[in-house]
């Protein structure tokens, strides 16, 4: 039996189909009639280019799961033979691995606009929740792969991080044996990572950004304003200051992307280890047990977390404390939309305390991403204290300072002006 | 369109690299250029002479590195492959690994990515680097890799140079030796500017190796950057095309 909201068959494909799923409604909900603010401006171009490096990093995977073997005797002979021997090989790989930076990139700047805008505020937190287990599961899914390469960092990253699990008190032990699957990183160890990388997680992601999506076409998209456009509706029932997303913003998010596109690919064919922030020079020796790199470092979308954990002394007889700072860091991320108590949103219309403090924790963690990636001396131990110290500080006490804060009166309808 | 300055700000920090040596030391630099074909091929006569008799280059293979570097496979198989084989072969040392461990120690490494682990920089100072240690089994003694386990087999042609030693007494009363500089020994067959040139195209030869297709990707990467420019021009007016309506 048909329901009322099925439409009638028309004669066309299109009709035969939405006769039996709703592939046009689909379209009109979630993208195509789905009425946006007109003043979004670039900060929200990050939305879209993390949905399109998501997409670019399955596609290159899959290609490169054609042709590497999960294997410690194979692995990292398996990915030379990619670059060298595989038809351009070296370009999808440099796209992969290009891709992971790019994606912490774009999915940071995404974070950091929310924070800009305050677009995890009611009713929107369950929307932000659901993009920080997106995080969360994208930490996981750049730490199993980093491991598959099977080069020398790679095997020493995995060691250093998966014997954080060993600090904690009573099942420590048993838990890193039980995430290796051995007495240590092995090729059993590198099985199950692939397994997790290219299976698990990829599936996760994606169901996780379905949420993500369905949730913000739900309850709306902010706007660098922070206000409520819903409150000023048209004749038609949409707000009088959004636009449908077809065509306005597809036309601009294919803006963004081109750009970007300039930027990634200017990295991917000049600069694909950029330094060795993006692939790492120990990583093309083989992973060799016997002897650790001279300086290990996670991958800079984690140091600042690194640094974070290496800047808590052991006390008490064990390290755990370091991993314990570490794991609140990002937990008490979740809790921003209930930390932030000023009555307005955008930073547009907030006091100097919150503005001066948010740009002090952008600074900060960007110095602690840098004392992350340097040895543990001196000018960066200290620095990564007070980053530390001060990142914690940013978030807990949120609920005060947002409080006493002054601010602005946020105007009736959003701010835009035509060009 | 108006540019948002904080983002490109964000963007412009955000893709700046620290300032990080390879190899936990800084070397003078190499002077290498991939895009010199003739000096990658006198690099490769270097390597099938002076290296290959120990090392292994296990990802390259032969006809690769022929049709990189404009080598005809008559001249690759009468003057490189020297230990024989076919033209899609990798190349391959003549010593057996487990042997080689046994006469100096440890095996000699693959070559095939050591100037992507190492950084050319490395390379050229550790084959500048040697100089007479007769304390040593090989008699000599390296600067950059201290207490190396390879001989010095380009002696012939750079000559031996001597360390030259300065003693420093350190505070709790201890004479220690520092190496300040070399002074010429035993001579060899080139100059030193015929031995640095010499040094250059084999490190430039090795860095060719640690990714064959590095000269090919940066000659792509100006066309395909510069489609993207056009392509984000073009997706800019339409966007603003678009936008017009939007009051």
């Amino acid at each position: 039996m048909a329901n009322a909201n099925t439409p009638a068959e028309d004669g066309t494909l299109l009709g035969w189909i939405n006769a039996r799923f709703p592939l046009t409604r689909m379209w009109e909900e979630q993208w195509g009639k789905y009425y946006a603010p007109k003043n979004l401006n670039n900060w929200y171009l990050f939305g879209s280019l993390s949905l399109f490096v998501l997409v670019l990093q399955i596609v290159t995977g899959i290609f490169l799961t054609m042709n590497y073997k999960p294997s410690a005797a194979e692995a990292f002979g398996s990915v030379e033979y990619i670059m060298r021997d595989v038809e351009w090989g070296w370009l999808i790989r440099y796209l992969h691995s290009t891709g992971a930076s790019a994606f912490f990139l774009v999915v940071y700047l995404h974070m950091f606009r929310a924070m800009l805008y305050g677009s995890y505020r009611k009713p929107r937190e369950l929307l932000w929740i659901f993009g920080m287990v997106i995080y969360l599961v994208l930490m996981a899914e750049a730490f199993f792969g980093y491991l598959l390469p099977w080069g020398n960092m790679s095997y020493w990253g995995a060691q250093v991080i998966v014997s954080l699990f060993g600090t904690l008190p009573v099942i420590g032990a048993g838990l890193v044996e039980w995430i290796r699957g051995d007495f240590y990183i092995s090729d059993i160890t590198l099985n199950r990572f692939f397994a997790l990388h290219v299976i698990a997680l990829p599936l996760l992601l994606v169901f996780l950004v379905v949420a993500h999506l369905l949730a913000l076409h739900e309850v709306g998209s902010n706007n660098p304003d922070g206000i409520d456009v819903k409150k000023h509706k048209g004749p038609d029932g949409h707000p009088l200051d959004s636009i449908p997303s077809h065509p306005y913003y597809s036309v601009k998010d294919i803006m963004g992307l081109t750009a970007f596109l300039v930027l990634f690919c200017a990295v991917v064919f000049f600069a694909p280890t950029l330094g060795g922030l993006f692939l790492e020079a120990p990583n093309f020796e083989p992973a060799n047990p016997m002897q650790t790199p001279e300086h290990i470092a996670p991958v800079w979308y984690f140091t600042p977390f690194y640094a974070m954990l290496r800047a808590v002394p052991a006390f008490l007889g064990t390290q755990v404390w370091g991993v314990l700072v570490m794991g609140a860091a990002i937990v008490l991320l979740f809790f921003l939309p209930w930390l932030d108590r000023s009555p307005v949103r955008s930073i547009r219309y907030r006091g100097p305390i919150y503005k001066i403090a948010l740009a002090l924790f952008v600074i900060w963690f960007v110095v602690l991403g840098y004392c992350g990636l340097m040895p543990a001396v001196e000018p960066f131990k200290t620095l990564s204290v007070i980053g530390t110290i001060y990142y914690f500080a940013y978030l807990l006490l949120m609920p005060w300072f947002t409080r006493i804060d002054s601010h602005k009166p946020e105007p009736e309808r959003v701010t835009y002006h035509a060009h | 369109m108006r540019i948002d300055r904080g983002l490109v700000l964000a963007l412009a920090l955000s893709l700046a690299p620290p300032v990080m040596a390879a190899g936990g030391g800084s070397y003078p630099d190499a002077g290498t250029d991939i895009h010199d074909t003739p000096s990658l091929q006198r690099g490769a006569r270097n390597f099938a002479n002076y290296c290959m008799g120990c090392h292994s280059a296990q990802y390259m293979r032969w006809n690769r590195l022929a049709a990189d570097l404009g080598i005809s496979e008559q001249v690759l198989e009468e003057n490189l492959m020297l230990a024989g084989g076919k033209p899609h072969d990798v190349i391959l040392s003549a010593m057996p690994a487990a042997q080689a461990a046994e006469w100096f120690g440890k095996a000699p490494p693959d070559l095939s990515l050591i100037a992507r682990s190492r950084g050319v920089d490395y390379l050229s100072a550790f084959l500048h680097g040697f100089y007479a240690d007769p304390s040593r089994p090989t008699g000599v003694n390296n600067t950059v890799l201290a207490n190396t386990a390879m001989p010095h087999v380009l002696a012939n042609l750079q000559g031996l140079q001597e360390a030259e030693y300065e003693l420093v007494t350190r505070e709790d009363g201890v004479t220690e030796q520092h190496l300040v500089g070399f002074k010429a020994g035993a001579p060899g067959e080139l100059t030193p500017e015929q031995y640095d040139d010499f040094v250059r195209d084999t490190v430039n030869f090795l860095d060719y190796m640690g990714e064959p297709v590095k000269a090919k990707r940066e000659r792509l990467g100006v066309w395909v950057v510069l489609f993207l420019l056009v392509l984000f021009l073009l997706a800019w007016l339409q966007k603003k095309e678009y936008w017009k309506d939007v009051r």
